[in-house]
């Protein structure tokens, strides 16, 4: 709803009846002003659009031609080859695989709990519920470098570093605070009727949850779920702590990797070609994805943005 | 609300009353539960951990041995790039946070006129902002090739010398580059998508008083768009500074701090020293003046915004 109203924007301006020159004037002085607005608009896209398209040419290109002088926009022949060879290259397929698995049990945990912690905040009165609101939210603030330390010390500790499960088994202890933010903020937005006409009907707390809220907040979910996947998905500083072997890398992980590899020859060419390649892989389920839950993406960071 | 309404209960409450609070307290603890084990084991025991090893020489291979405030002396006296990684991570969000929050400001304003293809323009502006930064660092490092990267080859035949900046190989442009690839992310991002928003919760009566008044455009924007948006601003302020103040992985993969440690962010000192040295006592040390920092900081936006942002529906 709110990504219509975003996309469609509103009118603002005046309409007055003006004698005819006066009006004439405006409408040209409108006219010219709105084609600035476009110029504007159409710079702007194709500023933020470039780096792109510099990057899917690149990944089109042969290694040789990347270093030509001076640069060039189009490729001769496109080398669509250079897909398939990252995955040759680099185990491309592995770090996908790795990342898809990562990015989705651990989202599949945090929504799951932050949902359980949203709706204790939202419907329960039980006592510290507020100054535990408050220090659920203060914990945004907190810099990661101090948990990590210890976190890397209790990882080593139990054995689970070089695995996935601190990347993973976090998750269902509530997500992340914005998330339990997220799902208060949705909940509280449901009339409690609901919950107390089916309580009188002898629904239990779970049963409340399960059938009559969380049907309703399925955006609000899927909004959860994405921006959580696609964190997950870039993520880079927690797996490039705790993993070690190169097969169990994630993508984020595996490109910083292959950046680091790719400058160095080996009998043909440089491969910064195939980084772009690589680059390109990366990004494109993000997009992807956002194309697909858009609507419900924008009202979400929105609603996390003015309810604050 | 919730205590009056606990008061008037209790006052009548039969005893099945009070059990039935008593239930729903314990029930709401249930669904707590996994957050207050999360919160325990994941964010406050490693806080006092780090804590305590902030006092401690601690190298993994050897039990931590206590040094009482060395650490700390060690750092404001000793250490020679503390103050420099501080400062220039203060310098980068200073500059940063401004000029996305005016780049979004202004790219909402622009989408926000109703111009055909909205919903087009809208969605090139975001694009950047989803991308992964470890791609966008690798790819602006691309765009910023001094030799062969579009950028300098611009530079170059606009200028007409051959002269063009080593952006992310030079110590005098690495930091320029990193904001430049900031802004691409944040103009465009969750911060515009606020704004618009906003901008779209201002009532319109308030423009139509203010053009009955005679208000132009910039009077319009000034007086009305502006202390309107205020919290707004407010909010994308705090969280952006924040963020700012966090930087690492654009830094570590795009410069790696580098070259001549112009681009050495205080995150990136946290790190080395904590995981190329092992130096875990002294890193937590750094990481809790870093904690400290940001606490002071954003509690004084909070002091400082009671004399400029606007809330409409507060009531003195």
């Amino acid at each position: 709803m709110a990504g219509d109203v975003i996309a469609s924007g509103r009118k603002q301006g005046e309409r007055g009846v003006l004698p005819a020159n006066l009006y004439q004037s405006a409408t040209w002085r409108r006219a010219s002003g709105r084609g600035l607005l476009y110029l504007v608009a159409i710079f702007g896209s194709t500023m933020f659009m470039f780096p792109f398209v510099w990057t899917i040419l690149s990944s089109l290109k042969t290694g040789g031609e990347l270093f030509r002088f001076p640069p060039t926009w189009f490729p001769e022949v496109p080398q669509f080859q250079n897909y398939p060879k990252v995955f040759e290259i680099v185990t491309w397929g592995t770090w996908t695989w790795n990342s898809v698995v990562v990015a989705g049990l651990s989202t599949f945990g945090a929504v799951l709990t932050a949902a359980l912690v949203g709706y204790s905040f939202a419907r329960f009165r039980y006592p510290g519920r507020d100054i535990l609101f408050i220090i659920t939210l203060s914990t945004m603030m907190l810099p990661v470098e101090v948990t990590l330390i210890p976190l890397y010390l209790m990882f080593s500790k139990i054995a689970w570093m070089d695995s996935y499960k601190p990347l993973i088994v976090p998750s269902f202890f509530g997500g992340s605070a914005f998330l339990i933010f997220l799902m208060r903020q949705f909940f509280m937005s449901i009339p409690i009727d609901l919950d107390e006409a089916a309580r009188i009907d002898g629904a239990g707390y779970l049963r409340v949850f399960w059938q009559i809220l969380m049907p309703l907040s399925i955006p609000v979910t899927a909004t959860a779920a994405v921006l959580t996947f696609m964190a997950q998905w870039n993520a880079f500083l927690y797996p490039f702590i705790f993993l070690n072997t190169k097969a169990k890398f994630t993508l984020a992980v595996g490109i910083r990797y292959f950046q680091a590899v790719a400058g160095f020859a080996d009998d043909t060419e440089p491969k910064y070609h195939l980084l772009m390649a690589a680059s390109v892989m990366m990004t494109a389920p993000i997009i992807i994805m956002f194309f697909l839950a858009q609507r419900y993406l924008v009202q979400g960071i929105v609603m996390s943005g003015i309810k604050g | 609300m919730s205590t009056k309404a606990m008061t008037t209960g209790r006052s009548l409450s039969p005893r099945w009353m009070q059990s039935l609070r008593a239930r729903e307290a314990i029930a709401g603890y249930l669904f707590l539960l996994p957050w207050l084990l999360g919160l325990a084991l994941f964010i406050a025991g490693p806080m006092l951990t780090s804590g305590y090893l902030s006092f401690t020489r601690y190298d993994i291979v050897n039990a931590p041995k206590f040094v009482g405030l060395k650490n700390f002396i060690e750092i404001f006296t000793k250490d020679r790039l503390f103050w420099p990684s501080l400062l220039l991570t203060f310098r980068y969000a200073l500059i940063v946070v401004p000029l996305s929050l005016v780049g979004a400001l202004a790219a909402a304003v622009l989408l926000n006129q109703a111009l055909r293809g909205t919903t087009w323009f809208r969605t090139f502006f975001f694009l950047p902002h989803l991308t992964p930064i470890v791609a966008a660092a690798v790819l602006w490092g691309w765009i910023f090739n001094p030799e062969v990267g579009p950028i300098n080859h611009w530079i170059r035949t606009i200028t007409g010398s051959d002269d063009a900046p080593g952006w992310f190989r030079d110590p005098a442009w690495a930091m320029t580059g990193l904001i430049i690839m900031a802004m691409w992310g944040a103009i465009g991002g969750n911060t515009m998508l606020i704004f618009l928003a906003g901008l779209q919760g201002v009532p319109q009566e308030l423009y139509d008083a203010a053009v009955v008044d005679g208000a132009g455009l910039w009077a319009k924007f000034r007086n009305v768009t502006i202390p309107m948006l205020t919290p707004t601003i407010f909010f994308n302020m705090v969280l952006g500074i924040i963020g700012a103040l966090k930087v690492f992985a654009a830094a570590f993969i795009a410069t790696a701090g580098g070259p001549a440690y112009a681009t050495w962010f205080y995150a990136l000192h946290i790190y080395t020293r904590a995981f190329e040295y092992f130096e875990m006592g002294y890193a937590s040390a750094l990481a809790w003046i870093f904690f400290f920092v940001l606490f002071v900081f954003t509690y004084v936006q909070f002091r400082q915004s009671r004399r400029w942002v606007y809330y409409a529906g507060e009531v003195d």
